[in-house]
């Protein structure tokens, strides 16, 4: 196990560095200038002679192999790059915001995952029923709602029709201290909102898993022995229905990655992905590349747990990925 | 987001969803194609005495914060949004289906290169990617349309390159390649025409999922300028109105994008279905 996790790490290294010289070809191949972002509106009257001086200075002059290789050298030792419409360095932002992200991704996938797999069994109890196809329609509904809708209507109807929660931010506005209990009560509307928009997956794998698990000798062996029906739903058919689910827990972080950008940004919840989208949207290199690539290993991380994962609560499954 | 094909129903249920999501998608189709050659009303037709009226008989879906008509908006925003998503999948399928197709015929070495890198494009996040892309090109309809198309082709070409390899092993390339058929022959006249099928249908069921990103993007602001208004638009500008308390600028919008894919995925469910009856497993992700 501990093999494979290395060797899966070290296959992870090459994918990375591809990842970010691919950023950097492409911001090379854009018509974005940096000099023109660094200066701001201040570039329009400057001197050509400044803006060479500029250009120079940030090292936008070398080729992009050098620049790329320079950015990969600094980033290894922790240094992000500066030049950020946040006014701090790259990695600051990130360290302040990964937490409040963490937060909010760990709460929806508990929502998702508690109620997928609870719907999920409930629906296999009796598939084609009416409690079956009410939530799998409502399943396959969601999966085509977009998040960013979803959470819009959530904020009409909870925090501005029943007025029961607030309808962004981290805190009330005016409040200048972070405490648990605001938080907390800023964290139901996203966390739920994201939860809501990955349970269809989660829904429909352990419907079909527990379903397929029904069908299955262990459990008829079960049935014959005369054990309770919730012994036999719980203790035998989700156990081994829940096998498909583990892969997916892993598997689904770019999925989740996906929701964050959009329900960080209806919530202004103050995590990375929104810092994603602020960067994107006043164009800010730098920023934008870091949060790629740390999201792509985010994504590599994910897949290699859902491997580990299956390994562990299956043992048919061997570690030599 | 969906990956399509609702699950199978049998018999009578069938049936009426096939019919019902024919009936959706034709009306789709007819709306888009015909209400903008034949409207009397102009959508972009500003009424600011009519401003945020609630749905009523003059206004199905209601209007607005500056008064113009949220039905006639929805059929051009849905217009746009599908066109959209119609150009970039097809450029996806076109980029897909000739990078799976070289994969699996060369083989060997540019096999292992080319398949090394749709694994290093498929682990960063597919919107992450295309707001990175419309960022460094600047929003637009042509960013939005390559990055949707850049972030979609990978399936494909997996679909496609182990498709090609199964035919590859088959008696009548063979005998083309024995009777001294060029490699480029072989591909063009006995490998491609066999994927097609497959490929076209992964354009088909593509097109919801890249109107989805194109709303996402636009959504963001980063998407289709606002004089070129998508349905992702459309969400997005009525956030103000929404936070006022006025809810159908939100709403129909958003219907206008899961009603088709539903349809859509209901036709990808009963056709698959029908190639494959006997399939025991009801789960189509």
């Amino acid at each position: 196990m501990a093999r494979m996790t290395a060797r899966r790490a070290l296959s992870a290294v090459p994918v990375l560095i591809a990842v970010t010289f691919g950023v950097f070809a492409v911001a090379a191949a854009s018509p974005f200038d940096p000099v023109k972002a660094y200066a701001g509106t201040a570039g329009l009257t400057a001197s050509q002679e400044n803006l060479d001086q500029l250009r120079a200075n940030l090292g936008v002059d070398q080729p992009l192999l050098t620049r790329w290789w320079d950015w990969l050298t600094s980033a290894v030792r922790g240094d992000l790059g500066d030049p950020s419409v946040m006014r701090m360095p790259v990695a600051d932002v990130i360290g302040e915001r990964a937490g409040w992200s963490l937060t909010l991704a760990t709460c929806a996938f508990v929502i998702a995952i508690l109620l997928g797999t609870g719907l999920g069994v409930l629906a296999a109890r009796r598939p084609g029923g009416a409690l079956d196809r009410c939530v799998s329609s409502a399943a396959y509904t969601l999966e085509a709602a977009p998040a960013f809708w979803l959470g819009l209507l959530a904020i009409w109807f909870f925090a501005l029709q029943l007025d029961v929660l607030p309808a962004g931010g981290l805190t009330d506005a005016g409040s200048d201290t972070v405490t648990f209990g605001q938080v907390a009560t800023h964290l139901v509307l996203p966390a739920s909102v994201l939860g809501v928009s990955q349970l269809p997956w989660f829904f429909l794998y352990v419907r079909q898993g527990v379903t397929d698990a029904l069908d299955e000798d262990p459990v008829r062996g079960a049935r014959a022995r005369g054990l309770r029906e919730r012994t036999v739903l719980l203790g035998h058919a989700l156990r081994s229905g829940m096998l498909p689910m583990l892969t997916l827990i892993g598997s689904r972080v770019p999925e989740l990655i996906t929701g964050a950008l959009l329900v960080e940004t209806v919530f202004s919840w103050p995590g990375i992905a929104a810092a994603t989208v602020e960067a994107a949207t006043s164009v800010d290199f730098s920023l934008l590349a870091a949060l790629t690539v740390l999201a792509t290993a985010a994504v590599l991380l994910g897949n290699l747990l859902s491997d580990l994962l299956y390994g562990l609560a299956d043992p048919r499954v061997g570690f030599d990925g | 987001m969906a990956d399509l094909a609702l699950r199978p129903a049998r018999g009578a249920a069938r049936r009426t969803r096939v019919v019902t999501s024919t009936c959706v998608l034709v009306a789709v189709a007819l709306a888009v194609l015909l209400v903008p050659p034949l409207a009397q009303l102009d959508q972009q037709a500003v009424d600011l005495a009519a401003k945020l009226r609630p749905p009523s008989p003059a206004h199905p879906f209601g209007t607005d914060d500056v008064g113009r008509d949220l039905l006639l908006r929805c059929v051009y925003g849905l217009r746009v949004s599908l066109l959209v998503g119609v150009v970039a999948a097809l450029t996806a399928t076109v980029i897909g289906t000739a990078v799976g197709a070289l994969a699996a015929a060369f083989g060997g070495w540019t096999d292992r290169v080319v398949m090394r890198l749709v694994d290093t494009f498929s682990s960063i996040p597919h919107l992450l990617l295309g707001i990175f892309i419309v960022a460094m090109f600047r929003p637009g309809v042509w960013p939005v349309i390559v990055s949707v198309a850049l972030t979609h082709w990978l399936s494909t070409a997996r679909i496609v390159r182990s498709e090609v390899l199964s035919l590859r092993s088959r008696p009548f390339i063979d005998a083309a390649i024995s009777g001294g058929a060029s490699r480029g022959r072989v591909i063009v006249r006995h490998l491609l025409p066999g994927v097609l099928p497959q490929a076209g249908l992964a354009a088909v069921l593509m097109v919801p999922h890249a109107m989805w990103h194109e709303s996402a993007l636009s959504f963001l602001g980063l998407g289709l300028p606002t004089h070129q208004a998508s349905l992702g638009n459309l969400v997005q500008s009525a956030r103000g109105s929404l936070l006022a308390g006025d809810w159908w600028p939100t709403l129909f919008p958003g219907l206008f994008l899961i009603i088709p894919t539903l349809a859509l995925a209901g036709l990808a469910g009963a056709w698959r279905e029908r190639i494959n009856p006997r399939r025991r497993s009801e789960l189509m992700l």
